[in-house]
């Protein structure tokens, strides 16, 4: 888990700009599927054909990221967000492009006060000393994401990316080990998850699935002085009751509850008051798909260095692979 | 094409009332498609068939207008309205519009100078305490000519000036209207599918419905978009640039440009010596938000005419970009294969 998170959250795939990731993805699970396809906005899907019920399962594989708007005469680089980035989790971040050019954002400094900082008034640094020098590197258009290596500390890691790519490993390591199972299974790494629900939007249509769980990271109130939230790093997966997207499907939390006691893992239950997560495309899908979400507990989320704790991914996997490997009656 | 671009941004068609362009739109479009009709939300959809066929293009452009719908009217029969899209109140005092079916004159008033307490002077204006003022002495004699629920749209001519510019309202998104009727005169491998959407301004909603029937293999918008080229604004905040041509987006808020598309456009109008420019902002929304996550996804990509002042009764365009918009778009459908 912890080489796949690595890797995963290595990689790069800010929303739109998926292809880096999907790449990595697909060779992670390809020889585990009978089948794998990418659709049309560009989400990969790994099928595991079954004669039960037609489960979709997903995770977002985009990133959050800073986009070029605009180069000035000096070589710098005008940006805008892809996805929520504040301004104040990306000064003086080191990012980097998908050809691997990096950079360092800062901003104007003639600003009076600081919590007036906004993205227009940023900028990147790629050290190009002119405009030439710089559009020799990069492009408008092009997507910068922060340059964050995974780092160990114990049973904790912290990074970019880890929404979502801790879900994406989670999925992954689903798909290898769930075995005895009926249901036809479909492992949908969505894209543009940040900028919308886009993916989920278009692959469950595609899909249409009797039911869907995405797994996505939640955030914590386990901090000094933080924001009130049910919810500690550590303790186990957490199994969604509602955020702003999603209220989960009653008989889907329960069902969820109901196998993580009878297997012993231990498990939260989350109300997230702002955000939300694919669930809230999925379940609009077609005529409806009763839809739950498995989330993993994640400190810093949008910031640079994201924090969750391998044990919580191992268990939302155990979760994952004994309610897919049991009847699923809704 | 800019007989018809004028004869489309004066009729009226405040979103949720666009039978004024959507006559014309259909008299126009008729004898150049293979088969046209409205859809059930209000859609004009041209279909041209292909010499080869099998592809669908939907290409889209709104025939909405932002514009305004009487709320309530006074005793002393002025007018209370509320407005239809995104609309800055700053612009609003003392603009002439015209109201309901019969073209009802009015005049957006507020208090004058004179009554204004001095913090007021400095203080923008609120919509809400605006009224339109049709000349009427009360309630009953304004009720005999407008009915609540009524629109109102800028009353605005179109007129030529300086250097090859256009100035009208509505040029978001009727320069779009005009470029889909120029490209049905010609024919194209794929199958085309002009659409000219309801509702855009208040949600996108007819490009929802529009793309879900149609099913489309890809998706192309035909835009007006913000053009910030100004002495006051920052260089890297301009978005587009006047007279540089169109403008294709790789982000908005709405939808990320396919990429294939999106390179495919600028290969386009970089191998036929075509202007083009990359808008450069994420400001904004459009059909293509609604195209590109219909039913299991759409690869979408916008293309705009630059536009100042949009949303005002006075935007302006540059008619080169604007014909240079229509060229490009001509050349890349060309390029579309079966």
């Amino acid at each position: 888990m912890k080489r796949l998170l690595e890797l995963l959250t290595g990689t790069y795939g800010p929303s739109g700009s998926e292809e880096d990731i999907r790449e990595v993805i697909e060779k992670e699970v390809r020889e585990y599927a009978d089948e794998v396809y990418t659709d049309a906005l560009g989400s990969l899907i790994a099928v595991k054909k079954g004669k039960g019920r037609k489960v979709m399962l997903a995770a977002h594989m985009d990133q959050i990221g800073l986009i070029v708007t605009g180069i000035d005469d000096n070589g710098f680089l005008r940006f805008s967000n892809v996805g929520g980035i504040s301004p104040f989790n990306v000064i003086h971040r080191k990012v980097r492009f998908q050809n691997g050019v990096t950079g360092v954002v800062s901003y104007e400094t003639e600003l009076e006060d600081i919590r007036n900082l906004k993205l227009g008034k940023m900028y990147i640094d790629i050290g190009a000393k002119s405009k030439d020098e710089a559009k020799a590197l990069v492009n408008i258009g092009d997507v910068a994401v922060y340059d964050a290596p995974m780092a160990v500390c114990g049973d904790r890691v912290t990074g970019c990316a880890m929404d979502d790519r801790a879900g994406c490993a989670v999925l992954v390591e689903t798909l290898k080990r769930v075995r005895n199972t009926d249901h036809e299974l479909y492992f949908v790494f969505t894209v543009q998850e940040e900028v919308g629900l886009r993916g989920a939007r278009t692959s469950a249509y595609g899909i249409m699935p009797d039911i869907g769980i995405s797994v996505d990271v939640t955030l914590t109130g386990d901090t000094p002085k933080s924001r009130p939230m049910a919810i500690n790093l550590g303790e186990g997966p957490a199994i969604k009751v509602k955020d702003a997207s999603v209220i989960a499907h009653p008989k889907v939390k329960e069902l969820m509850i109901q196998r993580a006691r009878e297997a012993g893992i231990p498990y939260q239950l989350e109300v997230l008051e702002a955000g939300g997560t694919d669930s809230g495309a999925i379940h609009l899908t077609g005529a409806g798909v009763p839809s739950g979400v498995i989330s993993i507990p994640c400190r810093y989320v949008h910031s640079a260095q994201e924090m969750v704790d391998l044990k919580d991914l191992t268990q939302a996997v155990e979760l994952l692979v004994t309610i897919l490997e049991k009847e699923i009656e809704i | 094409m800019v007989e018809v671009l004028k004869r489309l941004a004066e009729a009226r068609g405040v979103t949720g009332n666009e039978n004024e362009v959507r006559d014309i739109i259909l008299e126009l479009a008729r004898p150049l498609a293979d088969e046209c009709y409205v859809d059930r939300i209000g859609n004009v959809i041209a279909k041209k068939k292909g010499s080869k066929g099998g592809r669908k293009v939907m290409i889209a452009a709104h025939m909405d207008e932002i514009g305004f719908i009487i709320s309530r009217i006074s005793d002393n029969g002025m007018l209370r309205f509320l407005p239809v899209g995104g609309i800055d109140q700053r612009i609003l005092v003392s603009k002439r519009v015209l109201v309901g079916k019969d073209r009802v004159p009015g005049v957006i008033g507020v208090k004058a100078i004179h009554l204004q307490e001095p913090d007021e002077r400095r203080k923008v204006i609120n919509q809400k305490q605006m009224y339109i003022d049709i000349g009427a002495r009360s309630r009953e004699e304004a009720e005999k000519v407008v009915k609540i629920g009524d629109y109102a749209s800028f009353d605005s001519d179109f007129v030529c000036f300086g250097d090859n510019k256009v100035k009208s309202k509505a040029l978001d998104d009727r320069a779009g209207c005009s470029i889909l009727l120029e490209l049905l005169k010609d024919t194209y491998e794929c199958d085309l599918y002009a659409c000219f959407t309801v509702q855009e301004e208040i949600g996108l909603r007819g490009a929802e419905v529009a793309a879900y029937h149609i099913e489309p293999d890809l998706g192309l918008v035909v835009e007006g978009t913000t053009c910030a080229d100004l002495p006051d604004v920052p260089d890297h905040l301009h978005t587009t640039r006047m007279g540089k041509g169109p403008a294709i987006s790789f982000m908005d808020n709405s939808s990320i440009a396919n990429k294939d598309l999106f390179k495919r456009m600028v290969k386009t109008a970089e191998d036929n010596s075509i202007p083009y420019q990359i808008k450069e902002n994420v400001a904004g929304g459009n059909d293509a938000g609604r195209i590109q996550t219909s039913r299991s996804g759409v690869p979408t990509v916008v293309v705009s005419v630059p536009c100042r002042y949009i949303h005002s009764p006075s935007s302006v365009m540059d008619l080169d970009d604007f014909k240079n918009t229509h060229l490009l778009i001509q050349k890349f459908l060309k390029g579309v294969e079966a």
